[in-house]
């Protein structure tokens, strides 16, 4: 089973890198907000209340981490909902694999697209001035939060993917990653939200997965944020790929 | 053993469409069996049930030897599919596509590469491996398909409509490779709504109309049911065009002739077969009736279809029923 979901993951890869249109929404678009937000919201630093941070970078970086993970996620679904669509999931499906292979070869294809956007926009940082104040320790950090947020993304994507069947269902909830995390401490600190914006990102978990990116970056690592952080990934992660599970055999089961 | 037998297989979808509607099989090891039908027949959602793709709602099936609902990661492993629609991934190469699914049939990784590379060269693809499949031309894609579904010398090979919308020259390509196949023993399933390619390939065909298996034998067996050879006529056009009458009087010691539809052609059965051409021709030529030019027509399995249905097995005319199940 090793076998084949490496091969399977390795496709995965393959293809998504062969998808100029799937490429652009993984790295190149967050990069773009990321530029225009620091580019025009640096002296939000100054607000009051702001907490302390090196550089407006350091502190947005996090924000666009997280968005690009969410768009991996829907990169991911798209995928499947193509493969879907142009009978290629058929194929695996008619093949003497188990089943659970298709959903883990995509999902380990997630987690090294989150590490890759990882790398990106750390380097991005250090390009542009920005720092990782918690050292190495602290990018290991970011990178585990990263890749483990990625996979639990990647695995909702493919969960719609499954239920819906088609590319624009999928391809519909788009506009949904911005209100989730535009509903999350993301791109501001929580404390200078108004309520009920407030209350919502205190709820999401999508608060914890950019603090817990965050706190390496813009200081020494602290255990509590990092860990936070690392288990809203894991429980989004562990609950999203049951989800996924059951989806496909929900999708066998009615075959 | 038959490699594939069915009893009352059926497959009704949810909103009550009834795709199959009891389907009895028997498919000898070794054999090509022609599984003909017009769009919409319910050949596909046959095959998608053979395969495991979809579950049947009634009866059973046995693919290799193992119940197709039981057994399925066992009919899996000793089936190759080429499902209707060449579903290949345009941005990987052929290469890759042979090697992942060697890979995803159990191939030791030592002999991935080398049997990829004999079905390439087998299909005629060698040159073409590393370009992507997106560029392929029709043919290229259902000769890849077809590396594909062989990659692990299945026992029993399933073909859902292989050359549909193919070329004439990638069409005869498919055929002498389902030819090779059937002399290296492999039992092929091939479902068709070409009259020609089961007529060609098949050992037996089984037409299928509205769920429901109406005919099954041997070509030729289902041909001799459908009636006698016939004899069309066309006969050279005078002043007035072409006398007709005088020709149908000088017939009708034969049989009763038939007018075709542009007004100089006569058809006429042939219960004797191609002894009684010789007379006719006599019998025109002492009327004085020139004769232009005459066909021997043989029953054609399009024939069959209408003795059996009631209308022609039209590949161009799609049918509302034409559901082959979810995706």
């Amino acid at each position: 089973m090793t076998r084949v979901v490496a091969a399977l993951a390795r496709r995965a890869l393959r293809t998504t890198a062969r998808r100029p249109q799937f490429v652009a929404p993984l790295v190149l678009f967050p990069t773009l907000f990321l530029a225009a937000n620091v580019g025009g919201l640096t002296r939000a630093t100054s607000l009051p209340g702001f907490p302390p941070v090196p550089s407006f970078l350091d502190f947005q970086l996090a924000g666009s981490l997280t968005q690009a993970l969410l768009l991996g996620g829907v990169a991911s679904g798209i995928a499947i909902a193509l493969e879907i669509e142009m009978g290629f999931f058929d194929r695996l499906l008619a093949a003497p694999i188990p089943r659970v292979a298709i959903v883990l070869g995509r999902l380990c294809a997630a987690a090294v697209v989150a590490l890759g956007q990882v790398a990106w926009f750390l380097a991005v940082d250090l390009a542009f001035g920005g720092s990782v104040e918690g050292g190495p320790l602290g990018a290991l950090a970011v990178a585990a939060i990263g890749v483990v947020a990625g996979v639990g993304f990647g695995a909702t994507g493919i969960t719609i993917a499954l239920l819906a069947r088609n590319v624009a269902t999928v391809q519909g909830v788009f506009p949904l990653v911005f209100v989730i995390l535009f509903g999350s401490s993301a791109f501001f600190p929580r404390d200078l939200l108004q309520s009920p914006a407030r209350e919502v990102a205190r709820y999401n978990p999508l608060s914890l997965i950019a603090d817990g990116l965050r706190d390496p970056l813009v200081g020494p690592v602290s255990a509590g944020p990092v860990l936070e952080g690392l288990a809203a990934a894991g429980g989004v992660a562990v609950v999203m790929t049951a989800a996924c599970v059951l989806a496909l055999r929900r999708r066998l089961a009615r075959a | 053993m038959a490699a594939i037998e069915t009893e009352g297989l059926e497959r009704t979808f949810k909103g009550g469409l009834t795709a199959v509607a009891g389907v009895d099989l028997a498919v000898r090891e070794g054999e090509v069996y022609g599984f003909l039908g017009p769009n919409g027949a319910g050949k596909t959602t046959t095959v998608r049930m053979l395969v495991t793709l979809l579950r049947p709602t009634g009866g059973r099936a046995t693919v290799a030897g193992h119940d197709v609902a039981r057994e399925p990661d066992a009919v899996r492993r000793r089936i190759g599919v080429a499902l209707q629609e060449a579903a290949l991934d345009p941005l990987m190469t052929g290469r890759e596509l042979v090697e992942l699914q060697a890979t995803l049939h159990g191939i030791s990784p030592a002999r991935v590469r080398g049997r990829a590379r004999e079905l390439l060269e087998r299909v005629d693809l060698l040159d073409a491996q590393d370009r992507r499949v997106g560029t392929y031309s029709g043919g290229m894609k259902r000769r890849l398909d077809l590396a594909l579904a062989l990659i692990h010398e299945p026992a029993v090979l399933f073909l859902d409509e292989p050359t549909t919308g193919l070329d004439p020259v990638s069409r005869m390509t498919l055929w002498d490779e389902v030819r090779r196949l059937k002399a290296a023993g492999t039992t092929v399933f091939l479902t068709t709504q070409y009259l020609e390619e089961a007529d060609q390939l098949a050992d037996r065909v089984g037409i299928i109309d509205g769920g429901r298996l109406v005919a099954e034998g041997t070509p030729a067996e289902l041909k001799a049911e459908a009636g006698h050879a016939r004899l069309d006529l066309t006969f050279a056009a005078g002043g007035d065009g072409p006398d007709l009458e005088a020709a149908a009087a000088a017939l009708r010691p034969f049989g009763t002739p038939a007018p075709g539809t542009d007004g100089t052609h006569l058809r006429l059965a042939l219960p004797g077969g191609a002894a009684e051409i010789a007379p006719i021709v006599r019998a025109l030529d002492e009327a004085g009736v020139e004769l232009r030019g005459l066909q021997v027509v043989q029953p054609t399995l399009d024939d069959v279809f209408v003795a059996r249905t009631g209308h022609r097995l039209d590949p161009e005319e799609p049918r509302a029923d034409a559901a082959a199940g979810p995706r």
